[in-house]
């Protein structure tokens, strides 16, 4: 498999911050993967996210998407190739589900333009594929937690993106939605969009990924398949705490033991 | 399902349909009311005999009607644009900067060389546009706070000191003569309108609103948020940087001949969202007509309920702020469990 996101020796600080959030990263992620880049809060994991989608931009390094240094897309073609599901994304005015939704296909409507009824048509079955398409006309700001999440990912799905991100989609929620969030992105994965999740939970880690990086102070302590990673010493060491790992019925389950 | 959404458009079309057979109306109807001496219409038949009836509306009474309409266009343009662009339902046209440097350059006018309206509107308008460029420039070296912060808490500073400016010139302007006019121009007003004014402000006014229209779908990416607006391919600080340009320009254009008009860009785009919806495709069309037929029944109002003119910004803040109460205490019927 050949790697669809690259960095290379990739330093970055904070304009106006001394401190290098990264200094020296390498990562590759291999095309098609679901990778989950866990590890604990504060670590970098953001900004990773907000380093491939281009947001920001490296002190020094390169960024390589689908073999092409990331400068060389323009503004439209990154839209296209690279989705970002956000952590808590405020909207200030209640967009019905849909119009919101459409959001995602602005990549493929020019700034001057106003959505056709394909654009309608393909945002409709990214809703139905998210399992939300029967909330199409409610008030987006009157969703709860998990359908708001659900609906989020439907917007990307519309953006049709080779490359989705998802910054902590799982945070927040109850068991229940955070297993239909990762069911919709495994499905989405099988059809072949490559998944970048981060997440400070281990558990939701193991049940989908194929690809694990494991963080720790903007360094990455192991990336790789998940049954080399996802050992209680490698874990330890990215949470700093005694972590244990089982194996119940085909899933692993690590904790932190309560003393 | 997509068929909820296409009788949604339908509805907006509708909407839009009926709203500009209303504001042609108002238009016509408009032309023809005055008080002729007692509020009433003009007869068309009696319109098509009399020549200095005639005169009097081809000069005086179309002029000020287009204006009025213009400015409300202009105002709720305005409005919905900062609105969303600084998401936040609250934002005023003239809150950076606008209004006040508008009503400070009009009260140097008139201090400088008495009432004469040509220098009155180009002082205003010059200190519209320099509110905005300090706003902006206050706004890049503010060290704390996301872009929407500084932008509106510069507002905030300009505006006041402008503000200051205009009561120092109250203070030490001739209270017979200087001092009603200052007041006369910050109440707001069209009595003053002529077609070459009117004319004036076209080359702002039609390419700001035109841009703004373009961008209407635009908008709605604008105000989601700069992480999002940038993963969807947007280029979010620059396109704000446009839409916020036609829409300052419109606001400074309308003022420099209205002088402060209140409310109208605030509450008209909070009325155009509950008719059609937050998506600014269609509640941003709705909201031009809404602040065309709201602007030019006020001016109306303003001509003609007394002997003398009333101030038009003082019915428009009447009228808006009921209207805002009323808005704010009702349900919106049309979205199933919004705000």
């Amino acid at each position: 498999m050949d790697a669809i996101i690259a960095l290379e020796d990739v330093r970055f600080a904070y304009r106006g911050v001394s401190q290098y959030v990264f200094c020296g990263l390498d990562l590759s992620i291999p095309d098609g993967a679901f990778a989950v880049i866990l590890g604990p809060n504060g670590t970098g994991k953001t900004t990773l996210l907000h380093l491939i989608l281009g947001y920001q931009r490296p002190q020094h390094g390169k960024i390589y998407l689908a073999g092409e240094l990331q400068e060389q897309y323009t503004r439209r073609e990154m839209s296209r190739l690279v989705g970002l599901v956000p952590q808590d994304e405020a909207v200030a005015f209640d967009f019905s589900v849909l119009e919101y939704t459409l959001l995602g296909r602005a990549p493929y409507i020019g700034p001057l333009d106003m959505p056709t009824d394909d654009d309608v048509r393909i945002a409709m079955e990214a809703l139905e594929i998210a399992g939300v398409a029967h909330l199409c006309m409610r008030s987006i700001i009157s969703l709860s937690g998990g359908e708001r999440q659900l609906v989020a990912i439907a917007r990307s799905l519309a953006q049709q993106p080779r490359i989705l991100l998802l910054d902590e989609p799982t945070a927040h929620l109850d068991l229940s939605n955070r297993n239909r969030i990762l069911c919709v992105l495994r499905t989405l994965n099988r059809q072949g969009t490559t998944v970048v999740m981060s997440t400070h939970d281990p558990v939701a880690a193991a049940a989908v990924a194929d690809f694990v990086v494991l963080m720790r102070d903007g360094k990455v302590v192991e990336a790789g398949r998940p049954k080399d990673v996802f050992t209680a010493e490698k874990l330890s060491i990215t949470y700093g705490v005694p972590v244990q790992v089982l194996r119940l019925e085909e899933q692993l389950i690590a904790f932190n033991p309560l003393s | 399902m997509s068929a909820a959404y296409h009788n949604y458009n339908h509805r907006t079309a509708r909407q839009l349909r009926y709203l500009v057979i209303a504001l042609g109306c108002l238009l016509f109807l408009s032309t023809l009311w005055g008080r002729y001496p007692g509020a009433s219409l003009l007869s068309p038949t009696g319109l098509w005999q009399d020549p200095l009836a005639q005169r009097l509306v081809v000069t005086l009474r179309l002029p000020r009607v287009l204006m009025a309409c213009l400015l409300g266009m202009g105002l709720a343009a305005s409005g919905s644009t900062l609105q969303m662009i600084f998401r936040n339902p609250l934002v005023e046209p003239g809150f950076l900067g606008v209004s006040q440097g508008a009503a400070f350059g009009a009260a140097c006018a008139i201090m400088l060389f008495g009432a004469v309206p040509f220098a009155t509107q180009s002082l205003a308008l010059f200190f519209a546009g320099l509110g905005v460029v300090l706003s902006y420039l206050l706004a890049r070296h503010i060290r704390f706070g996301g872009w929407v912060l500084r932008l509106v808490l510069s507002g905030i500073a300009i505006s006041a000191l402008f503000a200051s400016g205009v009561g120092v010139l109250k203070y030490v302007a001739d209270p017979l003569t200087q001092l009603p006019e200052i007041v006369f121009w910050m109440l707001g007003g069209l009595y003053a309108v002529t077609w070459s004014r009117l004319l004036s402000i076209l080359p702002i006014v039609l390419p700001s609103l035109m841009v703004i229209l373009l961008m209407r779908w635009r908008l709605n990416l604008l105000s989601m948020g700069e992480q999002t607006a940038f993963s969807l391919g947007a280029a979010p600080t620059r396109e704000r940087a446009i839409a916020l340009a036609a829409a300052v320009g419109a606001t400074a254009a309308v003022v420099s001949i209205s002088g402060v008009v209140g409310w109208v860009g605030l509450i008209v785009p909070h009325m155009a969202r509950r008719l059609a919806g937050s998506d600014a495709q269609k509640s941003l069309p709705i909201a031009l007509l809404i602040g065309g037929i709201f602007a030019l029944v006020c001016d109306n109002m303003a001509r003609t309920l007394l002997a003398g003119e009333i101030p038009l910004g003082t019915l428009t803040s009447l009228f808006g702020a009921a209207l805002f109460i009323v808005l704010m205490t009702t349900a919106n019927p049309w979205l199933r469990g919004a705000r």
